[in-house]
């Protein structure tokens, strides 16, 4: 008979005053995102240019002169590929140079533009216990810690790195995976996880040059081997095809790479440096900077 | 370089409270009542819901972040959301971690206080709604302290943002995204030091939030 | 706040009670997990008296009065109240009444809420049952931190706020000293004077000799017999009355049905 309203209308409004002020926020930044999604890029992209800290020192410029905004995910490149063949990205940037030429092969990607390289380098600890050092390849490297059984560290993660590495083991005539778990050990992590462990355990480990110069916690580490020409580290460029994902943002992928092939952006990739010495070195320069083609030792 | 230092750690303590506190304010809304439901509703499936909602408090964060990753790829299910790398994929996996927690959490609470309070409220003939309002009302400060377990989760959580998210500078890169970073380039010290900003500004919000209940408390018996 | 006592509702016009009943009971029995608990019960209560169910601890004087407000339903048989009223009409006061953690003034707003009271009556409402209940100096404090007898009183006058036209009473006085236990009987005693049918569960008989109009005894889940107090009293009719009566045995479990 009576109009029965209870106290839960007070206690509700309640509850929902406290949590329409948060949901508030929510959206606003759901908005946020829904509007950022026009005119920006994604980059998909390896952990070790990211890490290098390359793309904080070139990006600024380009969204400066474009006033496109870049998104940078980094990954390992086989993920990096996989992600982009999933249509999650509008350029590549690479270093698996089979797999790359695959990605465009299988019509996932338009193209594959060389943008730079450096160059992988062994590291390990300093006293050195399979004498890497005084290897005359990298194979022989390879060859002389399997002999002796040090611990070196594997990336493990399908990753341009990873690739190399196993390619290098492959030419040593070495299947290091039989030692996997003794002193082979695949951390299956990015480049940088990689070099704590390595750092942490006293192990080898091939990474890529610009990483270990920027990475900071090396410890016992040093610089043992490189130079060798199997060691080439080559960075690709591809933008996704359109006709594979039509998703793409196509007109700012082009914009991003003529950008970066272009002299300014070849020569802002040459001039970055980490500690005095350069980290990449342009590949779409029409004449050889002499600088840069200086090798280390 | 100090100057833009700051201004890249104030944006990524935002984002991680506005990503954490987005997700956990949405888990509340839908926890807390499919928690309320769990604990006063009697019907088929039930007991398998609470015990599939009790174990998913334990769902590995990489686990949600995938699965959300395959929804939200551009050729996934949801692509055309345009979702991934958006800190609105980073609001909707915390959500859905967070959301167990609040929900066991609320239908333990609210489970024992009908126990406490249901012949009084049988007596007083409270309808359904009734009786739900007032438990959850009764139950306000142990839910307080179930959100504060579920922001806790949210903030210290790296697997799934780092998947949906991509840990993006200036866009999705959060507290615990920016440690796995420094932490893999070495900076073993400002890695840490950002674990001391999080554990911090976790410190921070719990002592506003007990703060806050005690208040209540207090207000209960004024 | 108001200075007298001002009736929640106008006193019926059965004042002095009519002997038609209120409720009755017919061939309830109650089964929990095998045990029959409350065996083939028939009883009636009295529109306008108050009434007394009284008998050995665990004869089922309190599933009797949860039945009778509906927090039970019967294995068997039918518990009817009288037309035109519903379980909305029934008060109960717990044995040990269970309040909000809150204050005393809350708990009164939160019953009169559910009743469906308006915001702005609330106050009033809540001042009225505060006075009858000696209660208005105590309107701020924690309902948990009461005495027990100030419990029994805010528990009794909460169930006032519903309006009820049958108060059953379970126990009030159980864990009561003699001055609370006067509180709460003269409380009663108001109740019933306004036109409030009162059932009242006790296992003291001196407290049913002061209260008690009508006497049911209840022993082992049985009625053992039922009329008027005067009666009862002075001439049981059952044995297991009588022992009662005299302070001796309680009924034994399975022994309890007497000729």
């Amino acid at each position: 008979m009576q109009n029965r309203i209870g106290p839960w209308r007070h206690a509700l409004s309640r509850l929902l005053q406290a949590l329409a002020l948060v949901t508030g926020t929510f959206l606003a930044a759901s908005a946020l995102a829904a509007s950022a999604s026009a005119g920006t890029l994604i980059v998909q992209s390896t952990t070790s240019t990211r890490n290098s800290g390359l793309y904080d020192h070139i990006l600024p410029a380009f969204e400066k002169d474009t006033g496109i905004k870049v998104k940078v995910v980094a990954v390992g490149t086989g993920q990096a590929l996989k992600n982009a063949a999933r249509c999650d990205g509008d350029v590549l940037v690479v270093h698996a140079r089979p797999d790359e030429e695959a990605f465009v092969a299988k019509g996932y990607g338009i193209r594959r533009h060389p943008l730079m390289h450096n160059d992988f380098v062994i590291v390990g600890p300093k006293d050195d216990p399979a004498d890497v050092r005084h290897a005359r390849s990298a194979a022989e490297a390879l060859t002389r810690i399997a002999r002796t059984r040090a611990p070196f560290v594997s990336r493990g993660d399908e990753s341009g790195t990873h690739k190399k590495e196993k390619a290098l083991w492959k030419a040593a005539g070495i299947d290091p995976t039989a030692a996997s778990g003794s002193w082979y050990r695949e951390a299956g992590a990015g480049m940088g996880a990689t070099l704590n462990m390595a750092a942490g355990m006293g192990a080898y480990t091939l990474s890529d040059r610009g990483t270990w110069l920027a990475f900071n916690n090396r410890g016992d580490l040093a610089l043992l081997f490189s130079g060798d020409p199997a060691l080439y580290n080559p960075y690709g460029l591809i933008i996704v095809n359109p006709a594979h994902c039509p998703n793409v943002n196509l007109k700012d992928a082009q914009a991003f790479r003529d950008w970066l092939l272009s002299e300014k952006g070849q020569k802002l990739i040459a001039a970055y440096r980490v500690n005095g010495e350069q980290l990449f070195f342009p590949d779409a320069l029409p004449q050889k900077d002499g600088e840069a083609e200086k090798k280390d030792k | 370089m100090a100057a833009s230092f700051y201004r890249d750690l104030a944006e990524i303590v935002a984002l991680s409270l506005e990503v954490s506190l987005g997700a956990v304010a949405l888990a509340a809304l839908l926890a807390i009542p499919l928690g309320a439901v769990l604990a006063l509703g009697r019907f088929w499936g039930r007991g398998a819901l609470v015990l599939l909602v009790n174990a998913a408090m334990g769902l590995p964060p990489v686990v949600v972040g995938l699965g959300l990753y395959l929804l939200f790829s551009r050729a996934g299910p949801l692509g055309p959301l345009g979702l991934l790398y958006t800190p609105t994929a980073m609001i909707i996996a915390q959500t859905i971690l967070v959301i167990p927690i609040i929900a066991s959490f609320t239908r333990e609470t609210i489970e024992g206080l009908a126990a406490e309070y249901g012949d009084m409220l049988a007596v007083l003939r409270a309808g359904f709604g009734q009786r739900l309002a007032t438990l959850l009302a009764e139950a306000r400060p142990a839910l307080l302290t179930a959100i504060l377990a579920g922001l806790g989760r949210a903030l210290s959580e790296v697997g799934a943002v780092m998947i949906v998210g991509g840990n993006i500078a200036h866009y999705t890169r959060v507290m615990t995204t920016a440690i796995t970073l420094e932490t893999s380039k070495g900076n073993l010290a400002l890695a840490m030091a950002l674990g001391g900003i999080l554990l911090a500004l976790a410190l921070g919000l719990n002592l506003a939030v007990g703060l806050f209940r005690e208040r209540m408390r207090e207000r209960a018996h004024a | 706040m108001p200075d007298r006592v001002i009736p929640l509702r106008p006193a019926s016009l059965d004042r002095k009670g009519t002997d038609a009943p209120i409720c009755r009971l017919t061939g309830v029995s109650l089964e929990r997990g095998g045990r029959r608990l409350l065996d083939r019960i028939d009883m009636t209560i009295p529109q306008g008296r108050i009434s007394v169910l009284l008998g050995p601890n665990g004869a089922g004087k309190s599933l009797t009065l949860r039945l009778i407000a509906g927090l039970e339903t019967p294995s068997e048989g039918t518990v009817a109240l009288a037309p035109g009223l519903g379980t909305d009409d029934v008060g109960l006061v717990l044995q040990r009444p269970v309040f909000l953690r809150r204050s005393v003034h809350a708990n009164l707003a939160h019953a009169l809420a559910i009743a469906g009271i308006a915001r702005r009556e609330r106050l009033g409402r809540i001042a009225e049952l505060l006075v009858r209940a000696d209660l208005a100096h105590a309107a701020a404090q924690p309902a948990r931190a009461l005495s027990g007898g100030e419990q029994q009183r805010l528990a009794i006058v909460r169930a006032l706020a519903l309006g009820p036209r049958l108060l059953l009473l379970d126990e009030p006085t159980s864990s009561l000293d003699p001055r609370a236990t006067r509180a709460v009987e003269t409380l009663i005693r108001e109740i019933h004077a306004e036109g409030t049918t009162i059932l009242l569960v006790t296992h003291d008989v001196a407290q049913a000799r002061r209260l008690a109009e009508r006497v049911i005894f209840l022993a082992d889940g049985q009625v053992c017999e039922s009329g008027p107090a005067k009666t009862f009293f002075e001439k049981p009719r059952s044995r297991a009355a009588a022992a009662y009566l005299e302070g001796r045995l309680p009924a034994r479990p399975g022994n309890a049905s007497d000729p």
